[in-house]
């Protein structure tokens, strides 16, 4: 192998990951799409783990009808791939007179699957505090409400962290199936600009948008699963 | 004389467990100011009566009068009554996120709405009188158990219950902090609490009790002053218990 068919692969090699002209031209473009995936993953972290607070708490009400919901609801939507949802809520809602658009969608069906994790995760949390728990709460006159609000909600957290963290990560990352429904996020800018110029290099840097943006969540979902653990008695 | 009237009353109370009846047709009352203790042998229902005193336990059948309301009726609000009824717990059950103030004032805060200054005066007060004033801004995971004990009955006495349960205060507690849990408990009856106790601290019954009441198999088998039950029992089956445990 001589030192000029090496050179020159690299030089390939760069000239498809890492065009210098195409990174210029388009890093207006990833730029953009940073800000729509991080403004839909912020509003998904929220919407999600909220409802999904929401519901494991009104399961803890151990009200039949409201249960038998909340466990069909949580299963179809864990079993359900998301893409197979945000094709179904984009193309299948205007048909019956609902039309929204595709950052929409996106956000609710992912909020509606983090949802459904998330309850599965705070439900867990809530059955491990011990019953003495529950019955010393009881007994000094707080009601079921207060009860989960003051006494259970905040132990029960602390166990569900780093189960959490993990998922919100999965769920915040498929806000990449927004380009199939023209949400202009990065992966979205990214592919478009790939096939306007014809070459690897966007995509190259929606990876590195991705990694950028990530990195730090995981570090400070291992920052909050440290500062949350704490000592059982 | 007139008779005063009891601030706890169970007619016969019943509580099953599918079909197991653990409390089968229970008379009971409690005069203010008195200090009973529930004996018995384990799974003679005495925990489950103490529990159906506040419904932590639904009784099945039968009533509870607790200062002349029916705690059973559908009108009644249990939280409420609750604040009036103390309950004290084996595992003690202090909020483990919760220093101990907060143990102590959530119920002030949310249930009976002080302003956390009154709560927190109220809180000092309680940990003084169990004392551990300088417990307050501790963790339950930094105390022992007997302190957690004392913390737990504070929790309950803020609220200035009528009536104080405890559900085997001491059967958790290596043996060396027993004693200072009954302490408190003595102090608490000095100062004219009505309580019921669920114990195995004998010694501590014999001394401190007004009336003994020993259960087997969902009854009360006899009831009386604690001299006259461990001394000179009437029943067979208290015979056969008293002479057990005091071998």
């Amino acid at each position: 192998m001589n030192t000029s068919e090496t050179f020159s692969r690299w030089d390939l090699f760069t000239e498809t990951f890492f065009n210098q002209r195409l990174i210029d031209e388009y890093s207006g473009a990833i730029a953009k799409g940073i800000l729509i995936t991080c403004e839909i993953a912020v509003l998904v972290v929220f919407t999600g783990i909220a409802l999904g607070l929401l519901l494991a708490m009104l399961r803890s009400y151990r009200f039949l009808p409201i249960n038998v919901f909340i466990s069909c609801f949580v299963d179809i939507l864990r079993s359900l791939p998301p893409l197979v949802l945000i094709l179904l809520a984009y193309f299948g809602l205007p048909s019956i007179g609902f039309s929204m658009s595709g950052f929409l969608v996106l956000w609710l069906v992912l909020s509606l699957i983090l949802a459904a994790f998330a309850e599965e995760i705070f439900w867990a949390g809530i059955l491990s505090i011990r019953r003495g728990q529950w019955e010393a709460a009881r007994s000094t006159g707080l009601g079921h409400t207060q009860t989960i609000v003051y006494v259970i909600i905040p132990q029960a957290i602390r166990m569900t962290v780093a189960p959490l963290t993990n998922r919100t990560i999965a769920i915040t990352k498929n806000t990449a199936l927004g380009t199939v429904i023209g949400v202009g996020e990065i992966l979205n800018q990214a592919s478009t600009a790939q096939s306007f110029s014809g070459n690897a290099t966007p995509l190259m840097m929606g990876a590195i948008a991705y990694i950028v943006l990530f990195i730090p969540v995981v570090a400070i979902g291992r920052w909050i699963e440290t500062r949350f653990a704490w000592r059982r008695i | 004389m007139d008779t005063p009237q009891p601030i706890l009353e169970a007619q016969d109370l019943r509580k099953s467990f599918g079909t197991l009846e653990v409390l089968q047709g229970i008379n009971f009352s409690l005069l203010p100011q008195e200090m009973v203790f529930l004996i018995g042998p384990s799974g003679s229902g005495k925990s489950t009566l103490l529990r159906c005193f506040n419904r932590l336990e639904e009784p099945t059948g039968g009533k509870i009068i607790f200062d002349g309301v029916d705690l059973m009726s559908p009108d009644v609000n249990i939280n409420t009554m609750r604040q009036q009824i103390g309950m004290v717990f084996q595992q003690f059950n202090l909020y483990p996120h919760l220093s101990v103030t907060k143990n102590i004032t959530l119920a002030l805060r949310k249930v009976s709405k002080k302003d956390s200054s009154e709560a927190d005066e109220i809180a000092r007060e309680m940990l003084k009188r169990v004392g551990l004033e300088e417990k307050a801004n501790a963790h339950p995971d930094e105390l022992s158990g007997g302190q957690q004990q004392r913390v737990a009955i504070a929790r309950a006495m803020a609220l200035e219950p009528k009536v104080m349960l405890f559900d085997e205060p001491t059967s958790a507690l290596d043996p060396e902090l027993v004693g200072s849990v009954l302490q408190v408990m003595q102090k608490l009856r000095d100062s004219g609490m009505t309580m019921v106790v669920v114990s195995h601290e004998m010694r501590f019954a014999r001394d401190a009790a007004d009336r003994v009441a020993f259960m087997s198999e969902g009854q009360i088998v006899e009831e009386g002053e604690p001299g006259a039950i461990f001394e000179n029992p009437q029943q067979k089956r208290t015979q056969d218990f008293v002479s057990e445990i005091s071998r």
